[in-house]
């Protein structure tokens, strides 16, 4: 299949049925009606027609009905290996192109596979919108043949879902599953079709009226709110801009700039935010939390302001959230009231979208500037400085001459660039990633941030490459997380979407791995992976699974990498390969660490910049 | 800890019930006492809903409730406030006892609705703190079935929760 953007649908929808005649006689418009059609034919066309051109799903008994009116459809169909996979490809789509990404499967199993992309996305808040098949109407509470109650099972892990039980009412829940995804904070929506409702003869007519009386998301932010807070970043000495991932979602990146340049105040960005703000600005401080940086951790800590737009005070930022930056005041800004105030009290709250906020300060803060100058954040800057200095983000090679894994990292980010999209499971590649890769634009660094979903790096980086055909897509993988969704590569191979996957192998699950190193005495149970050989060199290395030769026998290119010095040419090597997937085994040593690190339930006072090496916040002006 | 009732107005749709008591469930907040039915308007459903927690996470819990897409409004009925259950009370009343079983529910304005050789059936409605003053008057005669509603209340004055001189929403 061709990996060239399809038409508009509504377009090619409007051209294949133009001039339909009821059987009144009286020509309708193509577009927007069609009478006496399936229910599966209106589903199909009000996806055309809310301006789906990428689906990914995997059919099956009560979802048949749709997949045959879905054949002869603009709307391009990947079929996947796993419905988990098309859940985490959705989710990549919408990450790197902003737009709803979309998901379908089957009654029973197909619908309970999509239960960890859809809790995924949740937590992440991601526009989805998945479309599963059920059983009939009449067999629904009989425990059916694949009957799963999926409704129900999503309900916690959804921002809303439907069960569609009158065939007339598709166009009109599919408009609204696809606004309720993307409008106020974004979020998965599920929509079940029992199989009667997909086969039922109904009319179709678009646009739908969409009728959701209790659903009104506040954008706009209150006035009064912005001028407060406008004034108390005025009067801030040690002000810090902590930037989440709202600020992606809302398009709001070239505003953050100018706000962060009109104020002069340090940012940081969030696991979520990372690109959002360019790392080589050098207002920029980098990410804070468990793996940030020593100086982002400790500006939040020794801030007395902390602007947080579109963040949420997730645990992972702030360690024990008693002692969580004590000496601050909060502007929180954010989509979701019910962030503000749900873990750190906000001594001005601010409920709108990112961009209109920012905005909006960035004009307060100009007429203040106006009339009373800029605040001088010298004496701020210098402290930061020094800790910048002090600690800058860094690694040790290891003793044994094994390849660094941060090192492999930092060369792909060097070779492939800041247009690149970079995708990562979740553990240790996955904090290295978020470090050692330098992000420059929005939208570039996908990752699942608040699940912790290993396996998402494949189907993500499947779906971002989807998304964006002209894009360089780079999973930097796991080799634990490469094991769970790796099926993948043969949808990627066959259906021309590819992708490139650095797996960086240490051979263990390395995060929980560190963990039994720093907290339970080394001993490491059930982290290692596969039997490496042990004797220095001597003892040929045992690959269960063979990276490379699974990558070929799923229709990728295979390649290994075992020696800093082949890095470079390896990394070139898959970049000039562009008609399949490309894997490359990063063979590296299994003892290298993630530092910085909080641990876990610490303060983040306690933060520590290496093992053992504890850094000292509290010295005077040089 | 206080007690706290709040009103919501919900779309009467099927699945709402579980939504709302779902969300109570994992975010770890109790439910004292939860009452549904219809409402003026066929559309709607009112729930009253008895929590026993603080000021900060009601609010989050309200927060919360308005994040449901089916919920259209909540209001929190404070002392201003009228509240009510029902009580069903199966009585043990063998002739001896049957005077003191029917005086005691004349003195709470209570009513008899079923009676039979061996027992009366009382209904009674009144705020929890009468019903529970009842029980116990009732509790040493013996008790052998009792059903309770949940709170049901609504906003004293003239105010509505949809309308003119509409009720504040809460938070």
């Amino acid at each position: 299949m061709s990996t060239t953007a399809p038409e508009t649908p509504t377009q090619v929808a409007a051209e294949a049925t133009i001039g339909v005649e009821t059987t009144e006689g009286s020509v309708v418009d193509p577009a927007r009606e069609h009478r006496g059609i399936t229910g599966a034919q209106s589903l199909v066309r009000s996806l055309e027609a809310v301006g789906v051109d990428l689906v990914f799903g995997l059919p099956g008994g009560a979802i048949l009905p749709l997949y045959d009116p879905l054949f002869d459809s603009s709307v391009r169909h990947v079929l996947v290996r796993h419905e988990q996979g098309a859940g985490h490809a959705a989710t990549g789509y919408a990450q790197a192109t902003g737009r709803v990404g979309v998901c379908m499967a089957t009654s029973g199993p197909g619908a309970t596979n999509l239960v960890t992309p859809l809790a995924d996305a949740y937590m992440d808040s991601v526009p989805i919108v998945a479309i599963t098949g059920q059983v009939a109407s009449g067999f629904i509470g009989t425990d059916a043949f694949q009957e799963a109650d999926i409704r129900g099972i999503t309900m916690p892990i959804t921002k809303h879902n439907f069960l569609v039980t009158d065939p007339a009412e598709i166009p009109q829940r599919i408009a609204e599953a696809f606004h309720l995804a993307s409008t106020g904070r974004p979020g998965p929506v599920l929509v079940d079709v029992p199989k009667d409702v997909l086969q039922a003869t109904t009319d179709f007519e678009w646009p739908p009226r969409i009728d959701l009386p209790g659903y009104k998301p506040t954008t706009r932010p209150h006035g009064k709110q912005v001028r407060e807070a406008a004034a108390v970043i005025q009067a801030a000495e040690q002000p810090v801009l902590y930037v989440g991932g709202g600020v992606l979602k809302a398009e709001a990146s070239d505003a953050l700039r100018e706000l962060a340049e009109l104020t002069g105040a340090p940012v940081v960005t969030t696991l979520m935010a990372r690109g959002a703000f360019p790392d080589s600005h050098a207002q920029h401080l980098g990410m804070p939390g468990m793996h940030g940086t020593v100086t982002a951790v400790a500006a939040l800590q020794k801030a007395d302001l902390l602007v947080a737009l579109g963040a949420r005070f997730d645990d992972r930022v702030t360690g024990k959230l008693e002692s969580f930056a004590p000496g601050a005041t909060i502007v929180h800004a954010d989509i979701d009231p019910a962030e503000i105030g749900k873990n750190r009290k906000a001594d001005v709250p601010i409920v709108g979208d990112a961009k209109e906020t920012i905005t909006e300060l960035v004009s307060a803060l100009t007429a203040l500037h106006e009339q009373q100058g800029r605040p001088d954040l010298s004496g701020w800057w210098a402290q930061l400085d020094r800790w910048r200095e002090t600690y800058p983000l860094g690694y040790d090679l290891p003793e044994d001459g094994a390849l660094s894994p941060q090192y492999v990292i930092e060369r792909l980010s060097a070779i492939a660039g800041p247009d690149a999209v970079y995708c990562a499971g979740v553990g240790q590649h996955q904090m290295w990633a978020a470090q050692f890769v330098q992000y420059e634009k929005p939208r570039t660094w996908l990752n699942s941030g608040g699940l912790g979903t290993m396996g998402y790096a494949v189907p993500a980086a499947m779906g971002a490459k989807a998304g964006r055909p002209e894009a360089t897509v780079w999973a930097i993988d796991g080799d634990g997380c490469f094991q769970m969704t790796n099926q993948e590569l043969a949808t990627c191979a066959i259906e021309g979407i590819p992708i490139k996957v650095a797996v960086i192998n240490n051979g263990n699950l390395g995060m929980v791995r560190q963990w039994q190193t720093l907290f339970y005495e080394g001993r490491y149970s059930n982290t290692r992976l596969h039997n490496r050989g042990s004797g220095g060199g001597e003892i040929e290395p045992i690959r269960i699974p063979d990276f490379v030769k699974l990558g070929e026998a799923l229709g990728c290119v295979g390649l290994r990498c075992e020696r800093p010095e082949d890095v470079d040419a390896t990394i070139a090597a898959a970049m000039e390969i562009t008609d399949r997937p490309v894997v490359i085994d990063f063979v590296v040593g299994s003892d290298a660490q993630v530092w910085p690190m909080v641990a876990a339930g610490a303060s983040n006072d306690d933060i520590l910049a290496a093992r053992d090496v504890r850094p000292v916040f509290t010295e005077g002006p040089v | 800890m206080p007690r706290h009732t709040l009103s919501v107005l919900v779309e009467n749709k099927s699945g709402v019930l579980v939504r709302v008591s779902a969300l109570f469930s994992r975010r770890g907040y109790n439910i004292e006492s939860l009452a549904v039915g219809p409402t003026e308007n066929p559309d709607l459903s009112r729930m009253t809903i008895v929590v026993d927690v603080e000021s900060a996470p009601l609010e989050q819990i309200t927060k919360q409730l308005n994040k449901l897409v089916e919920v259209i409004k909540i209001v929190e009925l404070d002392g201003a406030s009228v509240q009510r259950e029902l009580l069903l009370v199966k009585v043990r009343a063998p002739l001896a006892d049957r005077a003191q079983v029917l005086q005691t529910v004349e003195l709470f304005r209570a009513k008899v609705i079923d009676v039979n050789t061996d027992t009366v059936t009382v209904e009674s409605t009144g705020t929890p703190e009468k019903l529970q003053a009842l029980l116990a008057v009732l509790a040493p005669l013996g008790i052998k079935e009792m059903a309770q509603s949940g709170t049901v209340a609504l906003a004293r004055g003239p105010r509505s929760m949809s309308g003119a001189g509409t009720l504040r929403s809460a938070s």
